[in-house]
């Protein structure tokens, strides 16, 4: 078996008993990107110097007797909107493509103090806008069980690598479902953490009240690993959950007795992919099997999740991308360019007498903001933006996102009183397996309602999670959801445990890998 | 539809973006579509419903003031477009 | 200057709001940890936070919460117990997130008010009410080729985050004396609250103001539109542009007839040299800042036990202690209000003075005629006076026994200031002494022997014409009591009959 085959956590015990070491490791996996990074396009960046470097400094540190890090030697991506100082961080848009932040994102600095070795930036969908990584400016990704089809979105290139047995374990971000659909579309395990369980301090905003840091990995094992190392309070973040950490790793190997799942009747509805369907369902009978009760529950507001949705996280948007305007950083339209157009334009309107439009027509400075914002960002980014300034602008806020706010309250309240009957809600992640490419680029709305079941977790803060449960006939995986409430995602973690333990859904591996 | 091609222009101008006139077209039809899909939210009375802005409840968090070290001035500029090297630089604001 | 109008000859009130910014007195700025330091060079005072590079989040400074509390509650404000931040958003190079973390519907006080009054009655007291107070963070300095308008904009982001309060009055005012009043008024509030240091030229005090007038139409008012002033440097400026605005929006008046809702608002700025408002360029759209709650920061609730706290460690505000002084040392109005206007350590220099000499007029005349003429000679703040307050007691006291008239103990006073000394030695060093009575009454004797014209007069009633003698006295021996040559020689006299 190959190095790249084994777990993190099988790494992490090789690595701490001596038999490998993290340049064999990191070597290793080095050769799989190498070998199918051009296919597979899950890295916009990678640091093979940086990253055997750091790989060295271990081995030696390891050969001294000195105490090392919970993920020393072992490879970690990281979506390419978490802050990285000094290394390039683009989120995948041309408007950052030469961005280089003067500092570490938190997750960073906690993942760099636990030694893990950070390899590259992967790719995503322009600024986590989008559910196929195909709105990514800087590079394509495809999925490796079919590269026809799209890895998901946003965290795209994050469960591409992993799913390519290019690193074991790979950090992505959640706002809508961005871990948890590409982790079902590629056959992994991601799990989005409760809101304020992981410090966005560094984690470049998209819709900053539904932005969740989360790990992916090939197990929920691995994903515990990570977890444990990510999530904590931070004083940088005000959003931050001042609450402590449970030893993830230690409490997984224990099975949920008694347990009770709530599978609401609305997801298994008309517009299920039916072998998506079966899949799931099968899923569930793993659990009934496992001695799990079963209800049906309800969530009332569910339908109203992707138009909440879609107002709120536009609208913050349009604020936090605000700041991209030519200034202070990031790009800036060519200036001889802009103001030969000014100058041009002014006499023109000069000449024909046209006061009025001559008032009207953008200085050179707003001009600049314009030109520099239309070039800068892709189109599905633009139209968040617009979407977003539309909703929060004068005499639109109490019918948008006031009452997608409020909307947000009544899904939040559908959980708690769910929860109260049951202990974790399990259901599809997506209504569909991975699409082919360029299928649904043409109309947004289609892929918007991709997110169907993902963004309730997000609206109402909780934590959820996507593991491996089947494969379509043409061979692509398909992924369970399950929910828990706010701060239990060792529930999430030991029931997609005890699920992986009689399951091998999870280990399967695309033949190009 | 429900947008005009008026209100998306203007709604251009507060983003600070510039459409071309095709780009206009297209950006009136999408979001005239997503703006009537998300009219779904109006069946829900909600008078009596409080917004919820956080998911997780949280109050009350502060920094002490305490003065921590800043960028050099080599670093805060080191990204910028346009610089003297003690300054941002842009095209002129009173542009007339 | 222009006399302030007489209300009922005018055809016309004058309405006035004002919107006042000030920067708090912290160390570090409002949602990160640079420093506020006035006068650093350009963006070296800048992190990620106040930049706006992605990713970087804000945190709320404690210190700035809790002076904007204390500052709202010496304005009589209420507090609300839950109170939050939005974001203002719109586009200029010296905001660099695209939008001011500022508060918009939620502000942390509203409803107070501050009294103002003319000790020299130009205007009647009355009371102006605070609509509201809140917190926002300040933008960046923006450099502009004022000349050719060609040359690039400079952008300095070290000002950027600074903690500001903004205070908004109702329009409450109705003269530009009355707003330069309230401001004077607001700047001492802040000061004896040691909120700001309230410096207009460093910019931790700026001031826009709102005016209109009231046309009268027989039993009626009709408003005009409303100009929105900005750019003025000093409370003087302030002052004399309300002047120039009140006159100029009567001439528009009488020119074109237009009511409030004809014209838009319009914003118009100062020229201190021309000593004109002109037209200020509008935004880009009419403003739609597109308010709405910042989603990195957490609501913050403020409980009663906080603000019993903060009121307990509140500082002395003015108006009471103008009352105090009046009711408790028994000073006039006028007396009141010159102490208090210096600032809460001369009075407190005052009330130690009046303690400790027992006399609290002679203390004030002391305070104001020598202390404050030798502060502004010296151009030195009263922390720094050489005198204490004991010192200088125990000088007002010799003069009360009559030891020192009060020309000598002016001397004295000046000696003890210039080098130092209790005023024992400085009566030393002045070769001053005690004379004893039976020096005194030869003297007195041989004066009254000198001037029987003067004996004559007094006889016949003229008591003043003793002062003649008591002024010969002096020159014969400059150390003599002057209250005591006069009550020698009256007595003197009175045994002569
Ligand atoms: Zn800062």
């Amino acid at each position: 078996m190959s190095l790249i085959d084994l777990t993190a956590t099988e790494l992490q015990s090789q690595l701490a008993l001596g038999h490998i070491t993290a340049v064999e490791v990191t070597g290793a996996f080095w050769a799989q990107i190498e070998r199918l990074n051009e296919q597979v396009g899950a890295f916009l960046a990678t640091r093979r110097d940086m990253a055997l470097e750091a790989a060295e400094r271990i081995d030696l540190q390891r050969a001294k007797g000195a105490a090392v890090g919970p993920l020393a030697g072992i490879p970690v991506a990281l979506k390419d909107l978490i802050c990285t100082q000094g290394e390039r961080t683009t989120c995948a848009s041309r408007m950052l493509a030469s961005f280089v932040p003067p500092y570490d994102a938190t997750v960073v600095e906690r993942l760099r103090s636990a030694d893990a070795i950070l390899i590259g930036k992967t790719n995503l969908d322009e600024f986590a806008m989008g559910g196929s990584t195909e709105s990514s400016a800087l590079g394509v990704t495809r999925n490796p069980w079919d590269l026809e089809c799209v890895p998901g979105g946003s965290s795209g290139g994050a469960a591409a690598c992993l799913a390519a047995r290019m690193v074991p374990l790979s950090v992505g971000t959640d706002t809508g479902g961005s871990i948890r659909q590409p982790a079902a579309f590629c056959g992994v395990t991601g799990l989005k953490p409760t809101y304020g369980r992981v410090s966005r301090y560094g984690l470049i905003a998209f819709a900053s009240s539904l932005d969740q840091i989360g790990p992916m990995a090939r197990s929920a094992e691995d994903v515990a690993l990570l977890l444990e190392v990510l999530a904590g309070h931070d004083a940088r973040d005000s959003t931050s959950a001042a609450v402590p950490v449970p030893r993830y790793t230690e409490c997984l190997r224990q099975p949920l007795s008694g347990l009770r799942i709530g599978v609401p009747r609305a997801h298994f509805a008309d517009g299920l992919d039916p072998e998506v369907a079966a899949a799931v369902q099968e899923g569930l009978r793993v659990y009934r099997d496992q001695g799990a009760e079963i209800r049906e529950i309800e969530l009332p507001h569910g339908r109203y999740g992707i138009a909440a949705y879609y107002v709120i996280a536009p609208s913050e948007a349009s604020s936090n991308l605000a700041r991209y305007d030519g200034v202070h950083y990031g790009y800036r339209t060519d200036e001889a360019a802009l103001l030969a157009e000014w100058r041009e334009e002014s006499r023109r309107l000069m000449d024909a007498g046209d006061t009025s439009a001559l008032q009207q027509s953008d200085n050179p400075l707003v001009r600049m903001y314009r030109r520099t914002r239309a070039e800068g960002f892709g189109p599905e980014v633009k139209r968040r933006i617009m979407l977003g300034t539309y909703a929060l602008s004068a005499g639109y806020y109490d019918a948008y996102y006031l009452k997608a706010q409020k909307v947000r309250r009544l899904i939040r309240q559908d959980y708690d009183r769910a929860f109260e009957q049951v202990d974790l809600i399990l259901g599809p992640v997506t209504p569909g397996p991975a699409f082919r490419a360029g299928e649904k680029a043409s109309d947004p709305l289609s892929m918007y309602l991709v997110d169907l079941f993902t963004v309730g977790a997000n609206l109402a803060g909780i934590p959820a999670i996507s593991v491996p449960c089947g494969f379509t006939s043409r061979g692509l995986p398909v992924g369970l959801h399950l929910q828990a409430p706010p701060l239990e995602e060792s529930r999430l973690l030991r029931a997609a445990y005890m699920y992986q333990q009689t399951t091998d859904w999870h280990t399967r591996k695309p033949s190009l890998a | 539809m429900s947008l005009t091609r008026q209100d998306v222009e203007k709604v251009a101008l507060l983003a600070r973006l510039r459409l071309a006139p095709s780009e206009v077209d297209t950006m009136t039809r999408q979001l005239s579509q997503i703006v009537d899909y998300v009219q779904l939210l109006s069946e829900l009375n909600t008078d009596d419903v409080q917004p919820l802005a956080h998911a997780i409840e949280v109050t009350n968090v502060f920094a002490a003031d305490q003065p921590l070290d800043s960028l050099s001035r080599e670093e805060a500029l080191s990204n910028a477009p346009h610089t003297d090297d003690e300054y941002y630089l842009v095209p002129p604001v009173l542009g007339s | 200057m222009k006399q302030p109008p007489e209300p009922d000859h005018l055809p016309y009130k004058i309405v006035i709001g004002l919107e006042v910014h000030v920067q708090l007195a912290t160390r570090t700025k409002l949602f990160c940890r640079c420093n506020t330091q006035f006068g650093a060079p350009p963006n070296t005072q800048t992190c990620p936070v106040c930049i706006g590079l992605p990713g970087a989040l804000p945190v709320m400074n404690d210190e700035a919460f809790r002076l904007s509390l204390q500052t709202a509650l010496a304005l009589n404000c209420q507090i609300p117990p839950s109170t939050k931040w939005d974001r203002k958003q719109y586009y200029y190079p010296d905001l660099p997130k695209g939008y001011q973390i500022s508060q918009y519907d939620l502000p942390l006080s509203h409803d107070g008010f501050l009294e103002i009054h003319d000790s020299q009655q130009r205007f009647e007291s009355k009371r102006v009410r605070i609509r509201r107070a809140h917190l926002e963070e300040d933008a960046g300095k923006s450099i502009h080729d004022e000349r050719s308008g060609t040359a690039d904009s400079r952008i300095d982001l070290n000002r950027t985050g600074t903690p500001l309060l903004e205070i908004v009055s109702e329009p409450d005012m109705s003269s530009a004396l009355e707003a330069r009043t309230f401001l004077d008024e607001l700047k001492l509030v802040l000061v004896y609250q040691g909120v700001s240091d309230c410096n207009m030229q460093e910019g931790s005090l700026r001031v826009d103001a709102n005016i209109n007038l009231h046309i009268r139409d027989r039993e009626t008012w009709i408003p005009t539109p409303i100009v929105e002033v900005k750019n003025m440097n000093s409370f003087r400026a302030v002052e004399r542009a309300l002047e120039f605005e009140a006159d100029r929006q009567f001439d528009v008046w009488q020119e074109t007839g237009q009511r409030l809702g004809d014209a838009p608002k319009q914003t118009r700025g100062w020229d201190d040299q021309a000593e004109v408002t002109r037209p200020q360029r509008g935004k880009e759209e009419s403003s739609d800042y597109r308010y709405f709650p910042d989603p990195d920061l957490v609501p913050v609730n403020v409980s009663p036990q906080q603000l019993d706290q903060i009121r307990r460690q509140l500082g002395p505000i003015p108006a009471v202690l103008r009352e105090q002084l009046q009711t408790q040392w028994g000073l006039g109005a006028y007396d009141a209000d010159v102490l208090v206007n210096q600032g809460p350590r001369l009075v407190q220099y005052f009330t130690q003075l009046a303690e400790a000499c027992g006399d609290a007029k002679e203390a004030s005349n002391w305070v104001q005629q020598d202390v404050m003429r030798r502060l502004k000679e010296q151009q030195t703040e009263i922390d720094a006076f050489p005198v204490s307050a004991a010192t200088l007691a125990e000088l007002i006291r010799m003069k009360q026994a009559g030891q020192l008239d009060r020309s000598r103990a002016r001397e004295v006073f000046q000696h003890m200031c210039d080098h130092l000394q209790s005023p024992q030695q400085a009566m030393t060093a002045l070769g001053i002494q005690q004379v004893d009575t039976a020096e005194l009454s030869a003297l007195c004797r041989s004066l009254l022997d000198k001037n029987p014209a003067i004996v004559a007069d007094v006889k016949a009633g003229k008591q003043q014409a003793i002062g003649s003698l008591v002024g010969q006295a002096k020159k014969q021996n400059p150390n003599v009591n002057p209250a005591q040559v006069k009550e020698i020689c009256l007595q003197l006299i009175a045994e002569m009959s």
